[in-house]
């Protein structure tokens, strides 16, 4: 969007998702809603560094997109049936339409359909973040291929395969059902965590723009959080994410490595989203249900709470741990519970637990075995049996800077201590 | 022009001891090396991408087989003597600028300080024609 002013590209990528929401509900078919929003927000960044800003930049929008919309249903037999097949479906007063820019309380609403909709069950995770990051986060198509490190033509057609895949698999785009939202909420959740996670806990390539993926997936989540404020898991992931977040200036050096939790400057901690977090999670809890994410946001949390490494409620952690195996067992988890459990009851036990474990075959071929392997042994003292497991995790991660990370941390054990 | 810089590496034409044995102030300063040359070709507008790989004993060998069905040999490959361990892909202006990027990565510091030299082969990306054929 080059010859627009920042001010205008941050009230663009505002409104796109706001215009999308509209055309969405008004004409019921998101793939040629989506088309139109890119299209028009193709115009205004062509028109309006020369004309100025209109009055009312959201109808401005809306009115574009929507004679694309129109222009393209008219143009097209297929797309003509579509539309009676839609205007049969839909209830009458549904297309008594509120004027183009009429102030509804449809943002909130929008928001959540977006949601919804992008984390539609035909769509693989990858191919739901890139679709919610361009509909309901505003972001270009090459912002998000930047961020995903691919050519920006790539991400374009993985979008719109998205958007045909959706199509063609016969479930209808729109709103799911009620008694089927619980379960697309479920996947809608993980698309944010896991658009948080490419943020978080990648940090290969340009930095900068990971960061703004974390932030991104922090902004959705608060605003389905304003949606649906009672809704315990919801509050727990936003909960999750700011206290992950909140360590994120922490977590790297100034060469850009990796600094593990125990090591961390904690006065670079971020406080306030801290606080944040910990307000989100102490409500949530006792609300219930209680949730895989508010479980992890209450490790988080825990974790945040000390001011030291050494002051660390490692029994509170452990015993969160074993609620989060019951309620979402995985091999991750597994390998979490056992540094917890070593922490509380020493590094014997621990090894003890993760012998048991090896026969899990989730975990065959894994990395993070050997690195748990290593830092108990590390702990019990065996410097040079714990140097050996870093290096063999350091060959088979696929990670850079935990490689560089497992290398120099072997290497500091292989010297004599002063 | 764009180059590729393969870092070729190879028991056979190196020799420095292998990197489990360096000490820890050897290692970032190898590492911080290699971010800092990454950072300079940045700024100096000739950097494409620079990528390393896993080690080649995570590698698998593929092969289609009947009915295109892929057929896998996994690693470790007992005969593996040299591997690329990674590359650079740089934008310069003329090949002897690509051979100058390519010594100075090829120096990157080692043990006690000394300059690995290691291989670094360098391609040229093939292109469209710059003139009608």
């Amino acid at each position: 969007m080059t010859g627009l002013d920042p001010a205008a590209e941050d009230l663009l990528r505002e409104l796109a998702p706001q215009v999308l929401g509209v055309l969405t509900r008004r004409f019921g078919d998101f793939a040629a809603a989506e088309d139109a929003v890119q299209e028009a927000l193709l115009a205004a960044a062509l028109q309006w560094p020369a004309e100025g800003l209109p009055d009312r930049p959201r109808g401005w929008l809306i009115q574009v997109a929507q004679r694309r919309m129109t222009e393209e249903v008219r143009s097209e037999q297929a797309r003509r049936r579509r539309e009676d097949r839609v205007a049969g479906q839909l209830p009458a007063d549904h297309w008594a339409a509120p004027p183009a820019d009429a102030e509804d309380a449809a943002g909130r609403d929008d928001t959540l359909l977006l949601l919804f909709l992008c984390c539609h069950p035909a769509l693989s995770p990858a191919a739901a973040i890139a679709l919610t990051l361009r509909s309901v986060g505003g972001l270009t198509t090459g912002q998000i291929a930047d961020a995903f490190l691919v050519p920006e033509a790539t991400m374009g057609q993985r979008i719109s395969r998205a958007k045909q895949r959706i199509r063609s698999s016969g479930i209808p785009f729109r709103m799911p059902a009620p008694e089927d939202r619980p379960a697309r909420l479920a996947s809608v959740l993980h698309v944010l965590y896991l658009i948080f996670n490419e943020g978080y806990a990648s940090s290969a390539g340009p930095d900068l723009q990971r960061v703004e993926l974390s932030r991104e997936a922090i902004r959705l989540t608060r605003a389905l959080h304003s949606a649906l404020p009672e809704h315990s898991e919801v509050t727990g992931l936003l909960a999750l994410m700011l206290l992950n977040h909140a360590r994120s200036r922490a977590r790297t050096d100034g060469l850009g490595e990796l600094v593990p939790l125990a090591e961390q400057d904690r006065s670079r901690w971020d406080t306030e989203a801290i606080a944040e977090g910990i307000a989100l999670i102490t409500a949530a809890l006792p609300r219930g249900p209680v949730g895989p994410y508010q479980v992890q946001a209450a490790i988080a949390a825990v974790h945040d709470e000390a001011a030291t490494a050494e002051e660390t409620d490692w029994p509170q952690i452990l015993a969160l741990y074993g609620v989060l195996e019951r309620l979402a067992p995985s091999p991750v988890v597994a390998l979490n519970r056992v540094v917890a459990t070593a922490m509380v009851h020493g590094p014997a036990v621990g090894l003890a637990e993760l012998d048991a474990l090896r026969d899990d075959g989730r975990l065959t071929g894994r990395h993070r075995p050997a690195v748990v392997r290593g830092y108990l042994l590390e702990l019990s003292g065996d410097r040079a049996g714990a140097a050996e497991q870093y290096r063999a995790a350091a060959r088979h991660t696929a990670s850079l800077p935990e490689r560089h990370h497992l290398t120099i941390r072997a290497a500091r054990l292989a010297q004599p201590l002063d | 022009m764009k180059y590729m810089l393969l870092m070729q590496f190879s028991a056979a034409t190196v020799d420095f001891p292998t990197i489990d044995t360096w000490t820890p102030e050897e290692l970032r300063a190898h590492i911080g090396f290699m971010g800092e040359t990454n950072r300079k070709l940045a700024a100096d507008g000739e950097f494409v991408d620079a990528q390393g790989l896993a080690m080649p004993d995570t590698a698998k060998i593929v092969r289609s087989g009947a009915n295109g069905a892929p057929v896998v040999t996994e690693g470790p490959f007992a005969e593996t003597k040299e591997w690329v361990a990674g590359w650079w892909i740089v934008d310069c202006e003329s090949p002897e600028r690509a051979v100058e990027i390519a010594a100075r990565v090829s120096a990157a510091p080692g043990p006690g300080g000394k300059p690995l030299n290691m291989p670094i082969e360098v391609r040229q990306v093939m292109s469209a024609p710059t003139e009608e054929l």
